[in-house]
């Protein structure tokens, strides 16, 4: 059976048009010449053709944040990347992870209620989830309800054409369907940019609501209000991909920040200009690389007098914690520094 | 005659030490291994050489085989007693005698575990360690030097009795001999430049004496430790790719590992790269140098390296690993055994298929692998093949697997390790004549009364 894929939502008037080519232009990791490079460069993708970026994209996810129109630079990006078989890694490395990650079909049928909380591939994680702020919560978690983003790195969209359905699918038929609640909180926030963004712009339809973590626990914190003990700490935050998916959420944390206590002390690679932990450069055999990215972040981390990192993302977390922590700076996810504040 | 032997080892060893019995006679008549069952008719369990040297005397005089034993982990059944006779258990004599930090050796009794002498380091030289094989830590040092084994170390120090610097030996007639710089000069530093009398010792399966004491090398250990996953499809680039990694000269270790489980693993051939450095700085380098070895691979994209977060490497970091005992289990009914044959690098892609096509025909579940030997000088390939004891069909399949094994590693050009004794028969029938004579030779020359451990090297 062949189905037909359903493009990438994009508009190439609006690119022609387009005054700044702010999507490529804000690049962190490709330099252009000047706006005009860019800008052919960008055509270029817009028509099928060949361009170095398609090379030499670090696969950040960030210009999907920098375009102003929501024009999905980066999903047709890596769209090219896979009609042209240019591949950001080995092949054996995406293949075997391919595998790795792929459903294993273990689910089955549990009774979850309101807040249900999707913890994606990260098992080892679901202690996170107690005490007053997950109050009531279940957990649903594996490679079967897998979000399947990361594929974004790896050229790989039509992994997320494949599975993502499948994915949607599972989690209403195993859970949501009897549930009494149609919204699910994920834990992280690539599971929100899935159902959100990549659902959008690739035509998935999503039948249940997402929460994104941001929201569930600002809200839980009015809840708690009378149990915050302000933190009166320095942090730094590492931004991940992830959050360029979802940039509006940004500003929700810095609410959290503010009703615990801790400061977001501004740095050059925060926000916007936030880099890469240096995970996926590694996967795409670009360890040097990785190595500067990485010292560049931690040095502007310690000059902010922080006493924690703070992830969004555990994979950055298991990326980045031990260097961070080595450089004397307490590594801890967001919902674990908000447990901090509530006591649990 | 029994109970004469066993009250006549007591006077030797205390007669705690001794047993006859049958729970004992039983326990000792096997390994994990295919091998069938073969009693002793006692074990003994001497406490330093002069009990060894009487036992062996003993056994002289009454004519009864002797079987040196250290943690009977072999699993190929070379400590078994194939005539009967007695098996010395080797685990009392457990005395760490000496560690030189400066010329890097440390001395110990015949019965030392792997794990106490790597806890001993960890604990009193921290800045020393030797290489560990990933065998159980109760496995001795004796019994591994003396089949050849090899460890986490091998890449930089060659097999483990390359790393040998000296024996003191019961020999079979009862005398006690040194071989190495500690027969001249009292420390154990080197076996050169003497006639190499270790040679006698290594590689025989325990026929030629029982090894008392030994000297070995030790190793820088280092702060910072790290292990690349390097993966590959096409296991005809093996042989090159181990070639530039290991040309690097930086790696302590490297293990290919083919299996079909978990499943995400099967069809793909990894390598895992063991290094390690005083500084950050210089692992980096390290890893930049063992990367750049092997670039071009990348950046044809058909190989590359696993991104592997810190937290997810600790597994592979483990020594000695558990990867190999976990698969021991898989089958579960404690049924395991693999034939290690020492083969030349180029022989990586025949032995990977052989092995293969061995597991589908046998339908056996099986695990590949291969430690490398040196900077890529040669390679112990293994076939691990998992089975229920307690299920005769499974034994018998694994047993036949591991003989056709054998056979196709003979026909490769490789030669099995630590051979079990029908193994060892097929290793003869493809050895030099002469070569073989002299061993049967040297053998007369030692033990006249054939009393150690026979039934071993016989044609
Ligand atoms: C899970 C697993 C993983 C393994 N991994 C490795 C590995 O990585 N590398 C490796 O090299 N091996 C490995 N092995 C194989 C084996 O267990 C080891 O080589 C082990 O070190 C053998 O030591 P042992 O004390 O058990 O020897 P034994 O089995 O007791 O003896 C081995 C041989 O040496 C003789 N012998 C023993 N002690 C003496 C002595 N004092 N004097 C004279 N002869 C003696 C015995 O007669 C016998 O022929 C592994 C085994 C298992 C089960
Ligand atoms: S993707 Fe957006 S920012 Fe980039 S050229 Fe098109 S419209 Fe402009
Ligand atoms: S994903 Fe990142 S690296 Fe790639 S083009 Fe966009 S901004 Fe640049």
């Amino acid at each position: 059976m062949h189905t037909k894929k359903t493009p990438i939502k994009f508009d190439p008037d609006l690119c022609v048009k387009c005054e700044t080519t702010a999507c490529l232009m804000n690049c962190q990791y490709i330099e252009f010449a000047d706006r005009a490079e860019a800008r052919a460069e960008k055509l270029k993708i817009n028509e099928g053709k060949d361009s170095r970026v398609l090379h030499e994209c670090l696969t950040c996810y960030a210009c999907q944040e920098y375009c102003p129109f929501g024009n999905n630079p980066f999903y047709l990006l890596v769209e090219r990347q896979e009609e042209k078989g240019i591949l950001p890694a080995p092949k054996p490395i995406v293949e075997e992870q391919l595998r790795m990650m792929g459903p294993k079909g273990r689910l089955t049928k549990a009774p979850v209620s309101s807040p249900v909380v999707n913890m994606c591939t990260f098992p080892m994680l679901t202690g996170c989830v107690r005490g007053k702020l997950f109050e009531g919560a279940s957990v649903i978690v594996g490679t079967d309800i897998f979000c399947n983003v990361m594929w974004l790195h790896f050229a790989k969209n039509s992994t997320i054409r494949e599975r993502v359905p499948k994915m949607i699918d599972n989690i209403m038929s195993f859970y949501l369907s009897d549930a009494d609640t149609n919204e699910m909180v994920c834990f992280h926030d690539e599971c929100y940019g899935t159902y959100t963004s990549v659902a959008d712009a690739y035509g998935i339809d999503v039948p249940f609501t997402p929460i994104h973590p941001f929201d569930f626990y600002n809200q839980r914190l009015d809840a708690l209000k009378a149990h915050i003990k302000p933190l009166n700490a320095k942090i730094v935050y590492q931004r991940p991909c992830s959050n360029r998916l979802c940039p509006e959420t940004d500003s929700t944390l810095d609410e959290i920040f503010e009703k615990i206590g801790a400061d977001r002390v501004p740095r050059k690679y925060d926000r916007k200009t936030a880099l890469c932990c240096g995970g996926v450069p590694r996967a795409h055999q670009r360890d040097e690389f990785a190595d500067e990215l990485v010292e560049k972040n931690i040095d502007d981390m310690l000059t902010t007098g922080a006493t924690y990192c703070v992830f969004n993302c555990p994979f950055c977390m298991s990326t980045l914690g031990q260097e961070v922590a080595d450089q004397g700076l307490m590594p801890i996810l967001v919902s674990d520094l908000i447990q901090i504040a509530l006591g649990d | 005659m029994t109970s004469d032997l066993i009250a006549r080892l007591g006077e030797i060893v205390g007669p705690r030490y001794v047993s006859g019995h049958a729970e004992e006679r039983y326990l000792y008549s096997m390994d994990q291994g295919t091998m069938p069952p073969a009693a002793p008719d006692a074990v003994v369990m001497p406490k330093n050489t002069e009990e060894v040297r009487q036992v062996v005397r003993l056994a002289n005089e009454l004519k009864t085989p002797v079987v040196p034993m250290g943690a009977g982990l072999v699993l190929s059944g070379l400590t078994r007693a194939l005539k009967g006779g007695i098996i010395v258990d080797m685990k009392r004599m457990n005395h760490i005698i000496e560690v030189n930090p400066k010329s890097r050796y440390a001395v110990v009794e015949g019965g030392v575990s792997q794990g106490m002498l790597q806890a001993y380091l960890k604990k009193h030289h921290p800045e020393l360690k030797h290489s560990m094989p990933d065998a159980p830590p109760i496995a001795t040092l004796a019994g591994n030097v003396c089949i050849h084994g090899s460890g986490h170390l091998s890449v930089l120090g060659g097999s483990h009795s390359d790393m040998l610097t000296g024996m003191e030996v019961v020999l079979p007639t009862g005398e006690i001999v040194r071989t190495g710089s500690c027969s001249v000069a009292g420390q154990w530093f080197a076996r050169s430049p003497l006639p190499d009398l270790s040679g006698l010792f290594m590689g025989w399966s325990g026929t030629t004496g029982i090894v008392t004491k030994l000297g070995i090398k030790l190793f820088p250990s280092y702060k910072h430790n790290d292990v690349l996953v390097f993966v590959a499809e096409d296991a005809d680039l093996m042989p090159e790719i181990i070639s530039r990694l290991t040309s690097t000269q930086v790696a302590e270790d490297m293990t290919p590992w083919m299996t079909p489980k978990p499943e995400w693993a099967r069809g793909f051939l990894h390598i895992n790269i063991a290094y390690g450095a005083h500084t950050k700085k210089e692992l980096t380098f390290k890893r930049n140098l063992l990367q750049a070895s092997v670039r071009e691979y990348a950046d044809q994209k058909i190989a590359g390296f696993l991104p592997l977060p810190p937290p997810q490497k600790g597994r592979f970091l483990k020594i000695p690993s558990p990867d190999l005992a976990r698969f021991a289990d898989l089958r579960k009914g404690g049924g395991f055994e693999y034939v290690g044959a020492i083969m030349a690098i180029e022989k990586f892609a025949d032995a990977y298929r052989a092995g293969l096509a061995i597991a589908e025909k046998y339908q056996v579940s099986y695990s590949l692998g291969a430690r490398i030997i040196g900077a890529g000088h040669c390679m112990m390939f293994f076939f691990a093949y998992a089975f229920n004891r307690a299920d005769a069909e499974d034994v018998r399949r694994a047993s036949d697997a591991l003989e056709a094994t054998n056979t196709a590693a003979l026909d490769m050009g490789g030669i099995p390790w630590k051979a079990e004794e029908p193994a060892q028969k097929q290793i003869i029938e493809k050895m030099d004549p002469e070569t073989f004579a002299l061993m049967e030779k040297i053998r007369g020359v030692l033990d006249p009364n054939g009393i150690m451990n026979p039934g071993n090297w016989e044609k």
